[in-house]
C-alpha cells in the first residue's frame, strides 16, 4: 500500500513538471516561434490559450459525467468517483470561464465585437451555467449529496449536445456567415498547428494535476470525516451508558432484565 | 417461526451523527415490542430504518425477507409506518387522503372507508386535512398504516395526542394483530399501558439495544441465556 | 397495479389539490400576464416590436410560470411529510414521476391558452398555423414538465430549494426556448423557415427527458 502511495506520488511530481515545462515551451511557441497572422498579427496568438481552454472546459465536463456515470452504476459504485467527478467540475469551470473570457479578449480587436452568437460560444456559456448550477448542489451537504449531483451532472451532460445543435441550426438558419464563423472554420497548417497542439497537451497535463491535487484534497477530508466518525459512535455508545437517561438510569427505573 | 425482522450491528447515520450505533434485534412474526428508551436513544430512527427510510452505515439488517442494503424498497408495501406526520396534504379531505394510500397500496375505496370506520373518523370524512386537530391528525395516520393492510405495524409514539377514545382504537388494533397476521413493533414512553400489549420490551440508550431481550422468547433456551446477553451489552 | 393506473393516480391528486387550492389559476396565472404585460413596459410597444418578438416573449412568460409550477408540485410534498408518505405507498416511483409531470403539463397547458391570448390581444399577432403551433407547445409542454419534474424532486429536500431550480433548470431548458419560439415563429407566418423540424426536436428533448426521469425520480425521491 505504502509502495503505491510513493508511486503515485512520484508520478503526480513528473506530472507536475512537465505541465509547468510544457507551458512555458507554450509561452515561446506562442509568442515567438509561431508567426503572426496575416490579417489578425498578434491578437490572433491568444488563440493558443483559447481553444485549449475550451478543449479542457469540455473535457473536465465529460469527466465528470463519467466519473457520475460510473458513481451510479451499481458495479462501480465508490466514492472516487464522486470526488473525481466533483473536482474535474472545479476545474472545468475555471477553464470554462477562461475560454469565454479570452473568446471577448480575442474577439474584440480582430473583429470590434465583444460576443457572437455562434453555437460554440453559446454552448459554452450554456456550459458555464450548467457548471455553476452543479457546483451549487455540491456545496449542499448531506448523505445523498453523491447521487444529487451525479444525476444533475449527467443531465446537463446529455444537454450540451442538445444545445450546441440547435443554436448551430438557429445560426444556419439566419445565415449569418459573419467574418468571425469563417476564422473559426479556416484551416490551419504548420506551425500555427503544432502550437496548438503542444497548447491541447500542456493544458490536458495541467489538468491531470490539478485534478490529482483536488481529489486527494478530498480524500484526505473523507478520511478525516471518517475517524470523527467512529469517535462519534464510540462517545455515541458511552454516553448510553453513563448519560442521563442511561443504562445506569434505566436500571433504576425498572426496565425488564 | 419466521423471522419478520433480523438486525444485527446497524448502524445508522443522520447527517454525521450515528443515531444508532450497532443495533442487535430479531423479532418473529406475529410478536408485539415495546421498544423503550428516553428521548434521542434512537427509537425513531430505527422505525425509520426498518420502514426502509434510512439507509444504513453499517450492519446487516433483513425485513420480511429483504436485505435492506441491497432492497430498501422491497418490503415497503408490506409495512405500515405511523410516525410523527401523517404523509397527507392538507387541501384534501380525510376521505380522500385514504383513499389515495389506499388505492396506491392496491386497496380499493371501500377498504379504505372500513379502516376510516375503525378509527373513528368516519364523522370527519369530509374534513379538509388541513383543519384536523392533532388527534385526528393521529388517527388519520393510524388509518394510512392500515389502509395498506401491513403485515409489519410500525409505531412510533401512537398515544400521544390522542383522547381517551382514540386510545382505546389504538390498543384494540395492537391487540388484535397477531390474529390479522401483523407484527407490531411499538416505541413508546407510555410504558404502563404499552407494557401491558407488549409480549417483550426492548430499551434503546445511546443507539445501542441495551436491556430487555434481544431474541424472541421462542428461540431461548433458558433465562441464564438472557442474564449473559445483559452482562455482554451492559 | 399496473403502471397507468399508478400515474392517473398520482396525476389525479395533483390535479384534484389544484382544484381544491386554485394556487396555479389565481396565482401563477396572474404571474404569467403580468409578465406578458411587463415586457410590453419594457419594450417598445408601438406594435411592430412587440408582434415580431412575441413568440419568444410568450414562451419565456410560460418558463417562468413553469418555475412556480414546478415549485407548487413539491411545496404539496413538503407539509406533513408526504414525501415520506408517497415513499411508503409502495407505488412506482416512475410512475409518481410521470404522475407529477402530467399533472403540471396539464396546468402548463391551461396557462398557455391563456397567456397565448393574452399575447394575441395585447401583442396583435395572427394565427397562421394552429396545428404547428398546438404540436409545438405540447412538445415544449412535455419537455419542460419532465425536466422541471427532475430538478424538482432533486432539490426537493433540500433548504435551498427555491432559488436552485432555477437555476439549474433554465440553462438545461435552453434547447426548448430556441425550438419552441422557432416553431411559433413559424406558425404566426414570422419566419420564413418550417417550424416542423423544431418541432421534432423539441419531441426529441421531452422523450430523452421523460427517460431520464422515469429512471432517475426512485433515486432522488429515496434522498429527498
Amino acid at each position: 500500500m505504502r509502495e503505491d502511495a510513493l508511486l503515485h506520488r512520484r508520478v503526480a511530481t513528473v506530472v507536475g513538471w512537465s505541465a509547468l515545462v510544457s507551458l512555458a515551451v507554450l509561452a515561446v511557441l506562442g509568442l515567438w516561434v509561431a508567426p503572426p497572422d496575416a490579417v489578425q498579427r498578434d491578437a490572433q496568438r491568444l488563440m493558443y490559450l483559447h481553444v485549449p481552454a475550451a478543449w479542457l472546459a469540455y473535457l473536465a465536463f465529460g469527466v465528470t459525467a463519467l466519473g457520475s456515470a460510473l458513481y451510479l452504476w451499481r458495479r462501480t459504485r465508490s466514492p472516487v468517483w464522486d470526488r473525481i467527478a466533483g473536482a474535474s467540475a472545479e476545474i472545468g469551470v475555471v477553464f470554462t470561464a477562461l475560454t469565454l473570457v479570452l473568446g471577448s479578449l480575442w474577439g474584440r480587436p480582430v473583429w470590434g465585437i465583444w460576443w457572437a452568437w455562434d453555437a460554440r460560444l453559446v454552448t459554452t456559456a450554456v456550459l458555464f451555467f450548467l457548471y455553476v448550477g452543479y457546483l451549487a448542489l455540491r456545496r449542499i451537504p448531506g448523505p445523498g449529496r453523491a447521487t444529487r449531483c451525479a444525476i444533475a451532472a449527467l443531465i446537463a451532460f446529455v444537454d450540451v449536445p442538445i444545445v450546441h445543435f440547435s443554436v448551430d441550426w438557429w445560426r444556419t438558419l439566419h445565415q449569418e456567415g459573419t467574418v468571425f464563423n469563417d476564422e473559426l472554420k479556416a484551416q490551419i497548417h504548420g506551425t500555427m498547428a503544432f502550437t496548438l497542439f503542444w497548447g491541447v497537451l500542456a493544458f490536458t497535463l495541467v489538468f491531470v494535476y490539478l485534478l490529482d491535487k483536488r481529489y486527494r484534497l478530498e480524500a484526505l477530508e473523507e478520511g478525516r470525516d471518517e475517524r470523527e466518525l467512529e469517535q462519534a459512535i464510540a462517545e455515541r455508545v458511552a454516553s448510553g451508558e453513563t448519560g442521563p437517561g442511561g443504562a445506569a438510569d434505566l436500571v433504576d427505573s425498572g426496565a425488564p432484565r | 417461526m419466521p423471522l419478520v425482522v433480523r438486525l444485527r450491528s446497524a448502524v445508522c447515520l443522520l447527517g454525521r451523527f450515528p443515531a444508532l450505533a450497532g443495533v442487535d434485534l430479531d423479532v418473529e412474526a406475529g410478536e408485539v415490542v415495546l421498544l423503550s428508551g428516553a428521548n434521542g436513544s434512537g427509537k425513531t430512527t430505527l422505525l425509520r430504518v426498518l420502514a426502509g427510510l434510512h439507509p444504513l452505515h453499517s450492519g446487516t439488517g433483513v425485513v420480511l425477507g429483504h436485505d435492506l442494503s441491497i432492497d430498501r424498497r422491497g418490503a415497503r408495501r408490506a409495512i405500515g409506518l405511523l410516525g410523527h406526520e401523517t404523509g397527507c396534504y392538507d387541501d384534501l379531505t380525510v376521505r380522500e387522503n385514504l383513499r389515495f394510500a389506499a388505492r396506491a397500496a392496491g386497496s380499493d375505496a371501500a377498504a379504505s372507508d372500513a379502516v376510516l370506520e375503525r378509527v373513528g373518523l368516519s364523522a370527519q370524512g369530509d374534513v379538509a386535512h388541513g383543519r384536523l386537530s392533532a388527534g385526528q391528525r393521529r388517527r388519520l395516520a393510524l388509518a394510512v398504516a392500515l389502509a395498506r393492510n401491513p403485515r409489519l405495524l410500525l409505531l412510533d409514539e401512537p398515544h400521544a395526542g390522542l383522547d381517551a377514545a382514540g386510545r382505546a382504537v389504538l390498543d384494540d388494533v395492537v391487540a388484535a394483530a397477531p390474529s390479522e397476521d401483523r407484527t407490531v413493533l411499538l416505541a413508546s414512553h407510555e410504558l404502563d399501558r404499552t407494557r401491558a400489549l407488549a409480549g417483550r420490551e426492548v430499551v434503546l440508550a445511546g443507539g445501542v439495544a441495551r436491556f430487555g431481550v434481544a431474541e424472541p422468547p421462542t428461540s431461548q433456551t433458558s433465562a441464564a441465556k438472557a442474564e449473559e446477553e445483559e452482562v455482554r451489552a451492559g | 397495479m399496473n403502471l397507468w393506473r399508478e400515474v392517473m393516480l398520482v396525476a389525479g391528486k395533483d390535479l384534484r389539490i389544484e382544484a381544491r387550492s386554485r394556487v396555479t389559476l389565481y396565482q401563477v396565472l396572474p404571474f404569467g400576464l403580468i409578465v406578458v404585460l411587463l415586457f410590453a413596459f419594457a419594450l417598445d410597444p408601438s406594435r411592430g416590436v412587440l408582434a415580431r418578438v412575441a413568440p419568444g416573449l410568450f414562451w419565456v412568460a410560460v418558463l417562468l410560470a413553469a418555475l412556480l409550477a414546478v415549485s407548487r408540485s413539491f411545496q404539496v410534498e413538503t407539509e406533513n411529510a408526504a414525501r415520506d408518505g408517497l415513499r411508503l405507498s409502495g407505488l412506482d416511483p416512475a410512475a409518481v414521476f410521470l404522475g407529477k409531470a402530467g399533472a403540471i403539463a396539464v396546468q402548463l397547458a391551461v396557462l398557455e391558452v391563456a397567456l397565448g391570448a393574452g399575447v394575441a390581444f395585447l401583442y396583435d399577432v395572427e394565427l397562421r398555423s394552429v396545428g404547428l403551433l398546438v404540436a409545438a407547445a405540447v412538445a415544449a409542454t412535455a419537455g419542460v414538465a419532465a425536466t422541471g419534474t427532475l430538478y424538482g424532486v432533486l432539490a426537493a429536500g433540500l433548504r435551498v430549494r427555491e432559488t436552485l431550480v432555477p437555476l439549474l433548470l433554465l440553462p438545461v431548458v435552453a434547447p426548448v426556448m430556441l425550438g419552441a419560439t422557432r416553431a411559433w415563429e413559424a406558425g404566426l407566418g414570422r419566419a420564413a423557415s418550417d417550424g416542423w423540424p423544431w418541432v421534432a426536436l423539441l419531441a426529441l428533448f421531452a422523450t430523452l427527458y421523460t427517460s431520464i426521469g422515469m429512471l432517475a425520480f426512485g433515486s432522488l425521491l429515496e434522498e429527498a
